[in-house]
């Protein structure tokens, strides 16, 4: 597939941020002043699980400075709000009600005058707690004993389309459980050479956007508020924020600054409604920054526990997958049974299965909520599934990267839902995979005689959140200069850049002629949610769509004011061009309004559905993420000490916006997946977590990097992205672990199935042989 | 109580009456509104507070304010010459070594203080130098790059 010749607005290091970004005069929420403002601090539960008896805030009252604390009475007894509150299921309250079922479970907060006296006032709220036994792992969560997280879990009356079906389980902890089904799966086993079982393990992790969470919360005195929030999806938000308060939307208004990081761990409320609720006790506006460790109990990563059992025919074909896929979801289901849904779509992999059988558990635990991250469900069910491929490769005496081919989807094929797959480069990714990591060569020898290398391989399938909807307006100036209005967050993805550069392209004006607004939910339109690498697809499209919905406008102008059929009028370069005329849009726009002065207005919406508009057929996905990694590992014989030498990305991207855009998503991922896969692991004694912190919680830095991460874009065009184009945030986080995982076994005869990939474990690995 | 210190600010004299429990970076960003530096851990382990007292980096979180009294103290926003871009901002710029900016001051002052002390620093130096700030978008790539880039210059 050639690389596309068109060219592009967005050359090498022009990105729309860059200029603030690197001067330090971008704005991030915490850098914004705001008068009047009170500073909130909230208190946490030190214990995983129990009862709340009483909240007594008395002497919290007395502390000079303070101007209102916030406890369970005014959730219960309060101002009329909804207590109850959470993307899928109503289970969450802005402080704890009943009880509390994690360490850092929000029990009270205190709005005052300084950071110090909120935080002295919180230190002196006095409450009693009736201790539970807590839950603390999934395998003990879904026995029948189990002490419940939840005795009762509410269901909201306008939930996601997407997850209608699901449930929670009564009397159980088991906050949902999707199960996909193909075929007849004990016939499948039946008919196999070879049934391979294993169980794969992944922890908990954080995703440490280095901008911790904060909200500043303005009610006005016509009783609208304002919130600024470090947000991804502020409509989502304020959708929340409305059924709390009971407000229509139009009365809250969400602004976001540029975040500083999300991975995911900004979706959904977090914590807006104690802004907003603490702000409007108060009476003043209300600013809550939270601290590092409180960002641990804010949002994680699932931890999972997935049980894989395939059936291979004597050849080598792929023939059958059961699957049980337990993923942690913590105190919350927050989006956990989405995260869980999408984690079962892809327990088959990226391979042609005839028969199926997942069943996929969102199970709450006392650990703090996990959320959405970057991988969403996928990277663990993916850690399982490629790391058997090459437990079966090895077993058959096959080549990885052969058997992979053999069995992985083709453009047509019938994916485990039934319906085909379109524009699906995996094997085309895996093949230049293989190719950089020169595949079929023995690495090369190490000088130091005590180190050994290895390589491996990963592949991926993984959907996005589908239906989802997208509206965009573009506003075209007098002088011809354009302002684009797109709820799409600039969190760091350059965003703001590929959606200026759409619009330039489009209308065919310099990406210097565009400005990005930024977030507001007064002014911008409507857009699901920034997550799930949905936006240039479908933010994107929106704003191409309006784009053709401004030229055609231009040119409906000129055919009325020259009288030339319209048909025979079209825009190229920025120029209406017609006969042998062409007209800028400056001149355009002074004709029609017959002076320098006026707006045109584009709209443009994408709303993606479950059922193909066009074909009528099933369609789990608006697009499918696919894409492959290579690793090439040294190991220190003597210690285990793991490098990870070289990585190799390849991405369907459908077709390239930006190129550095791109090139920072392939291989910004690829480090993500690195921390994932070699460090990062949240750690519990007797529920309480005990490496809420960046010495303890360990990320990689720049002298754990391999010396060369290699971004392959390959691009299969999706006929519904604009010019082509695809998501392409999360694909290259995913295979990293298992082939850094293929490649420790390929070294060292050594197979780890529970994350991250320790010195540790590869050095007791080796001493049992 | 406060306590007036005088610090010279990206080549400016100032003078602020502090706490004398405030650190340097709630100062400088709050007194100051040289709002560059980030707090990320609160504890010197990410980097993103990092400023440049005397031309060496220090965790302005962990710093107090009253230590910084008859010092020099340098922010992200007295690197650019003017409009001109100081060259290591340049490099992030061209080589792309930044997404969402939050760690970017701190890379930037730190890779300054490095080649201030050594022009010429090879990559095991680089890494070792800069390996208290982090990354969490994952721009190492193009971070080593853009200081590769200002060394070899």
């Amino acid at each position: 597939m050639a690389i596309s010749e068109r060219p592009l607005s967005a050359q090498d290091g022009q990105r729309l941020d860059y200029q603030a970004k690197l001067t330090g005069r971008a704005a991030y929420l915490a850098d914004m002043k705001m008068p009047g403002v009170c500073e909130g601090a909230v208190l946490r539960s030190p214990v995983a699980h129990a009862w709340v008896r009483y909240v007594d805030a008395s002497e919290a009252l007395k502390v000079p400075g303070v101007v209102a604390v916030y406890t369970k009475d005014d959730v219960v007894q309060g101002t009329g709000i909804e207590p109850y509150y959470g993307p899928v299921f109503k289970d969450q309250t802005i402080v704890a009600v009943d009880k509390v079922r994690h360490v850092g479970d929000p029990v009270a907060a205190v709005a005052a005058e300084t950071r110090e006296a909120a935080e002295e006032a919180a230190n002196l709220i006095v409450v009693e707690y009736e201790d539970l036994p807590p839950v603390m792992d999934v395998r003990d969560s879904v026995k029948e004993d189990a002490v419940l997280v939840h005795e009762t879990v509410r269901i909201p009356e306008h939930g996601f389309a997407d997850l209608a079906e699901l449930k929670p389980i009564e009397n159980t902890n088991v906050c949902t459980h999707f199960k996909l089904r193909k075929g007849d799966i004990e016939q499948g086993f039946a008919e196999c050479a070879h049934v391979f079982e294993d169980t794969f393990i992944l922890p908990t992790t954080q995703h440490v956007a280095l901008e911790p969470h904060g909200c500043v919360a303005a009610f006005q005195p016509d009783g609208r508020v304002n919130l600024w929030s470090t947000t991804q999806n502020p409509f989502v938000v304020r959708t929340q924020l409305a059924n709390i308060f009971k407000m229509p939307v139009s009365k809250i208004r969400i602004m976001v600054p540029y975040l500083g990081g999300g991975y995911g761990s900004k979706v959904y409320p977090k914590i807006e409604p104690l802004t907003m609720a603490l702000a409007q006790k108060a009476k003043r506006p209300v600013r809550i920054l939270l601290s590092r460790e409180e960002v641990f109990y804010t949002v994680t990563k699932h931890a999972a526990f997935i049980r894989m059992k395939t059936g291979v025919k004597a050849d080598g074909t792929f023939h059958a997958r059961e699957a049980e896929v337990f993923l942690d979801t913590g105190a919350f289901a927050e989006i956990g049974p989405r995260v869980a849904k999408k984690s079962a779509y892809t327990a088959a992999g990226p391979y042609k299965f005839k028969h199926v059988k997942i069943d996929a558990k969102s199970v709450y635990t006392n650990k703090p909520p996990a959320g959405a991250f970057r991988g969403f469900g996928v990277s663990q069910s993916a850690w399982a599934s490629e790391s058997q491929t090459d437990i079966i490769a090895k077993a058959l005496n096959r080549d990885p990267y052969e058997l992979r081919m053999q069995n992985i989807y083709d453009e047509g094929d019938e994916f485990v839902t039934g319906e085909k797959l379109w524009s699906i480069g995996v094997k085309d990714c895996l093949e230049k995979v293989a190719k950089e990591m020169k595949w079929g060569e023995p690495p090369e020898a190490p000088a130091d005689p005590s180190k050994v290398r290895g390589k491996g391989l990963a592949a991926l399938i993984k959907a996005t959140i589908t239906p989802s909807i997208s509206c965009a307006a573009i506003k075209l100036n007098e002088d011809g200069s354009v302002n684009v209005f797109t709820s799409t967050v600039e969190m760091g993805q350059g965003s703001d850049t590929a959606m200026a550069a759409i619009v330039a392209d489009t209308l065919g004006i310099s990406l210097d002629q565009v400005s990005v607004l930024g977030v507001d939910t007064d002014v911008v339109p409507y857009d699901l949610t920034t997550s799930s690498s949905r936006s240039t697809f479908h933010m994107g499209k929106a704003l191409e769509l309006a784009s053709l919905d401004l030229c055609e406008q231009l040119r409906r102008f000129v055919s009325e004011e020259y009288e030339v059929p319209f048909e025979e009028t079209r825009m190229e370069g920025g120029k209406v061009l017609f006969r042998e005329s062409a007209l800028d849009i400056r001149e355009v726009l002074f004709n029609h309004f017959g002076m320098q002065g006026g707006t045109l207005v584009g709209r443009g919406e994408v709303k993606t559905s479950t059922v193909d508009p066009d074909t009528g057929d099933k369609t789990t996905s608006s697009f499918w993420f696919v894409g492959a990694g290579g690793s090439e590992v040294e190991i220190d014989k003597d210690t285990g000490r793991l490098r990870v030498l070289k990585h190799a990305t390849a991405v369907d991207v459908g077709r390239v916006i930006t190129p550095l855009g791109c090139q920072q998503q392939l291989v910004g991922g690829a480090i993500t997946g690195m921390g994932q896969a070699l460090f990062e692991q949240m750690v519990w004694d007797n529920g309480i977590l005990v490496n809420p912190n960046l010495v303890d919680y360990v990320l990689p830095a720049l002298g754990d990097m391999p010396d060369e991460i290699t971004p392959i874009p390959v691009e299969v065009p999706h006929k519904n992205g604009p010019f082509g184009a695809k998501g392409i945030g999360e694909t290259s986080l995913i295979p990293v672990a298992p082939s850094i995982a293929n490649a420790v076994d390929d070294a060292v005869d050594v197979r780890i199935k529970d994350l991250p990939v320790t010195a540790e474990k590869i050095f007791l690995g080796m001493l049992d042989k | 109580m406060k306590k007036a210190i005088t610090m010279e600010v990206n080549g400016a004299s100032c003078q602020v009456e502090v706490e004398p429990w405030r650190t340097l970076l709630e100062v400088v960003r709050e007194e100051l509104d040289l709002t560059g530096a980030k707090l990320g851990c609160d504890i010197q382990v990410c980097g993103a507070c990092t400023l440049l007292v005397d031309g060496k980096p220090v965790s302005a979180c962990s710093v107090l304010a009253v230590d910084a009294d008859g010092h020099r103290v340098t922010t992200v926003e007295g690197l650019a010459d003017g409009d001109r871009l100081h060259p290591l901002q340049e490099a992030f710029m061209k080589h792309g070594a930044l997404q969402c900016g939050y760690c970017t001051s701190g890379f930037l002052l730190t890779a300054k203080a490095m080649l201030d002390e050594n022009p010429r620093p090879d990559d095991e130096q680089i890494k070792s130098y800069m390996g208290g700030s982090f990354c969490r978008c994952g721009c190492y790539q193009e971070i080593m790059q853009a200081i590769r880039s200002v060394a070899q210059a």
